[in-house]
């Protein structure tokens, strides 16, 4: 089948995605605001059709092990969970981490902390692009705006992950998953072949054929020295990502006198806010980070030569702004501007607190 | 009639020695401990079922982590507990495969408990072997679910108090009635005879994985004897004389 | 009637000297080795009665590190 266009929501875009990709497995838990994403798949029932295996699993613990399974074995395996349960894959991701593993999360971000509130948030992007877990590691982490980004994420993380051999996530929002728009599916690729999986990914654990040594799937090093070289070796991936792999979309910026930085719905958002600000004659331009990690930080920086200001507007008490700091390293001034708790703020909103806080 | 020890030290005369899928590491066990046995029966099934290509082993948190050293096949070094999930999602990925886990009693019996019963219940076409030593071995002879009511350990320095700490969990008796095993089974490795036993039960285990009919699960009830604080035989002896009164021998089921 | 023989080779460096092989022997061939240590410091075990040996394989099969090889002829 071809290119197709369909009206869906966010949620939904990420399964149909998913079985396009030609994603060999999905394994998940319930929660709100993202359980649509189990639902498409199992009405979609992709195991008749591209083979894709598809598994509620006993808890978010679980499912995050069922991907270290799938992705030690080479396969294209992906999850998704909203705040609460990415929280409890913390663990698994680390070790995902740890051992070298491509895979894809998904996490469409609910208010916290705790049990907190099932409307939308931007408050795990600390934890989405500092690690999460235990240990030094970082996670490729994209930021969609868009239901079609959802789509589009879907076979970017999985080549991200793939070619850096590292987990990607979709930091996506309640307001993205929810909400409906009308989307370009890809046409469907197979899934690759045991064969294509050992030649393209000769570390994967599929059974041991007599003319090579055991592949063995560890994170586990007793050996200081080595441990510190293959902490060296993941740093040396976190720079090649850095270096290739930073996506930014510049709106208005050229002759802006004012930026915002924000990502996703928020993003979304402020673009309004660019055209109220224009009314009352300020030049507001958004500069809108795709990868949270790599963070754009050069293309902020530059900003810094013509802006006066800029606002880090996010879902949160002020996550992003800490990377934006560093990015500007006090060249203009930068202030956070942030809706708590599923609360999100209106175009307007945006523009008084821009007013207020930095003219 | 005399003959030389080297006129029987000849190939065609070998009746036993290490497994060829057991590698020449040498093994980080301590003196006497079950967990080497166990692995020298695995890699003998899987040598002669000829899987040795197809197969893939989950090793755990545990004294068993490094098991993935010793048996020369591919592995998958787990989280503490989380084995099942893992060879679940292999399995389903790789039906043709076989799978199985290597657990510890508070791998499999506390931290993974939610993981086994769920595995189990889906009925995984995997195998799941147990090694049930009533101690943390790895973690320095710490208490395990399955520790003896009475029985010393670091954190039960008094004895296992089942007013403070529960009873002694009975694993293979919870998962015996789980509708999605077909086999489960305790055995043990302490003596020749129980060896060769649990070597079929093994087998028999494998077999069933291959042929899709459930899940197996093999509870090896074994020594700890650094964390028992024993020779290997006294070790042995009170393993006779206290665990398999709680752990009783034999198969629970097999359909 | 015929006769059984056996003979057990030992990796002594393998060996750890857990004493486990000399209790499953039925004809108590096997002994540790009383003052001689192998290069980790083990007492390894050794054949104290070679004549006795039936070639059961019980020692083999206990033994958890996989040390021991055992041999049999028919007389
Ligand atoms: C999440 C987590 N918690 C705790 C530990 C520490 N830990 C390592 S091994 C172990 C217990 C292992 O005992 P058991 O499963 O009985 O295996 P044995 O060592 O006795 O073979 C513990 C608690 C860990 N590695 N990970
Ligand atoms: S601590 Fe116990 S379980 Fe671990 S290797 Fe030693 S004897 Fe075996
Ligand atoms: S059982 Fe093995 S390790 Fe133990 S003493 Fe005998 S040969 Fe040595």
């Amino acid at each position: 089948m071809k290119e197709e266009i369909k009206l869906m929501k966010g949620n939904e875009a990420i399964a149909h995605a998913a079985i396009r990709y030609g994603a060999d497995g999905y394994f998940g838990y319930p929660i709100t605001p993202q359980s649509e994403v189990m639902e498409t798949l199992m009405e979609e029932k992709p195991w008749e059709t591209t083979g894709m295996v598809v598994l509620q699993a006993e808890s978010e613990v679980a499912a995050i092990n069922m991907v270290y399974g799938g992705a030690s074995c080479g396969k294209a395996v992906m999850t998704s969970s909203s705040s609460p349960g990415v929280s409890l894959k913390q663990e698994g991701i680390s070790y995902l981490a740890g051992a070298e593993l491509p895979c894809l999360i998904v996490n469409v971000m609910r208010g916290g902390p705790g049990l907190g509130t099932i409307q939308p948030s931007q408050a795990d992007y600390f934890q989405a692009t500092k690690g999460g877990g235990h240990g030094d590691y970082h996670l490729i982490t994209l930021a969609p705006a868009s239901v079609q980004e959802m789509v589009d994420f879907v076979a970017l993380g999985f080549d991200l992950a793939f070619k850096y051999r590292n987990p990607a996530i979709i930091l996506a929002d309640g307001i993205i998953g929810q909400m409906m728009e009308k989307v370009v599916l890809p046409p469907f690729r197979k899934r690759r072949t045991e064969e294509e999986i050992r030649a393209q990914n000769p570390w994967a654990a599929l059974g041991k054929p007599k003319d090579r040594k055991r592949n063995v799937i560890t994170s586990l090093e007793l050996d200081p020295a080595i441990m510190e070289q293959n902490n060296i070796r993941f740093q040396a991936t976190y720079k090649r990502i850095s270096e290739n792999e930073i996506r930014y979309e510049e709106i208005n910026c050229e002759n802006a006198d004012y930026l915002i930085v924000a990502f996703g719905s928020m993003a979304r958002i402020c673009q309004k806010t660019i055209e109220l600000a224009a009314e009352e004659g300020i030049k507001v331009g958004v500069l809108r980070p795709i990868t949270l990690w790599p963070f754009p930080s050069e293309a902020i920086a530059r900003q810094t030569s013509h802006v006066k200001g800029i606002l880090s507007a996010e879902l949160n008490a002020g996550q992003m702004v800490e990377d934006v700091r560093l990015a500007v390293n006090g060249k203009v001034r930068v202030e956070h501007f942030g809706r708590l708790g599923g609360i999100v703020p209106t175009p307007d909103e945006v523009l008084a607190a821009l007013k207020e806080k930095l003219m | 009639m005399y003959m030389d020890i080297n006129d029987i030290i000849k190939p065609e005369n070998l009746v036993y020695t290490k497994p060829r899928l057991m590698n020449d590491n040498p093994m980080h066990y301590c003196p006497g401990c079950s967990h080497g046995v166990v692995h020298k029966l695995i890699a003998e099934v899987i040598d002669e079922m000829g899987i040795e290509e197809e197969t893939i082993g989950i090793a755990p948190v545990g004294c068993a982590v490094f098991a993935y050293n010793y048996i020369d096949i591919d592995w998958i070094e787990a989280a503490h507990g989380r084995a099942p999930a893992i060879a679940t999602a292999v399995k389903r990925l790789n039906p043709k495969k076989m799978v199985f886990t290597y657990q510890g009693d508070g791998d499999l019996a506390a931290i993974g408990t939610a993981e086994t019963i769920h595995a189990c219940n889906r009925g995984e076409n995997i195998v799941i072997i147990f090694i049930n030593n009533g101690i943390y071995g790895m973690t320095g002879g710490q208490m395990a679910p399955t520790t003896l009511e009475g029985m010393k350990t670091s954190t039960c320095p008094y004895g296992r108090n089942v007013a403070l700490n529960g009873y002694p969990l009975r694993i293979a008796e919870l998962v015996e009635r789980v509708d999605g095993t077909c086999y489960v089974t305790r055995q043990s490795v302490h003596t020749p005879a129980s060896i060769r036993k649990a070597k079929k039960a093994i087998r028999h285990a494998f077999e069933n994985a291959m042929a899709g009919k459930g899940t197996s699960m093999i509870e090896i009830v074994s020594t700890c004897n650094s964390g028992w604080k024993m020779t290997p035989v006294k070790a042995n002896q009170w393993m006779e004389e206290n665990m398999f009164a709680k752990y009783p021998m034999g198969d629970l089921k097999n359909v | 009637m015929a006769k059984i023989k056996g003979a057990v080779v030992v990796n002594k460096e393998r060996c750890k000297g857990c004493e486990l092989c000399v209790v499953a022997c039925p004809s108590k061939v096997l002994a540790l080795q009383p003052a001689e240590v192998n290069d980790r410091g083990y007492h390894y075990a050794f054949m104290q009665n070679p004549d006795a040996c039936i070639g059961c394989a019980s020692c083999g099969l206990v033994c958890p590190d996989g040390c021991i090889t055992v041999y049999k002829v028919k007389l």
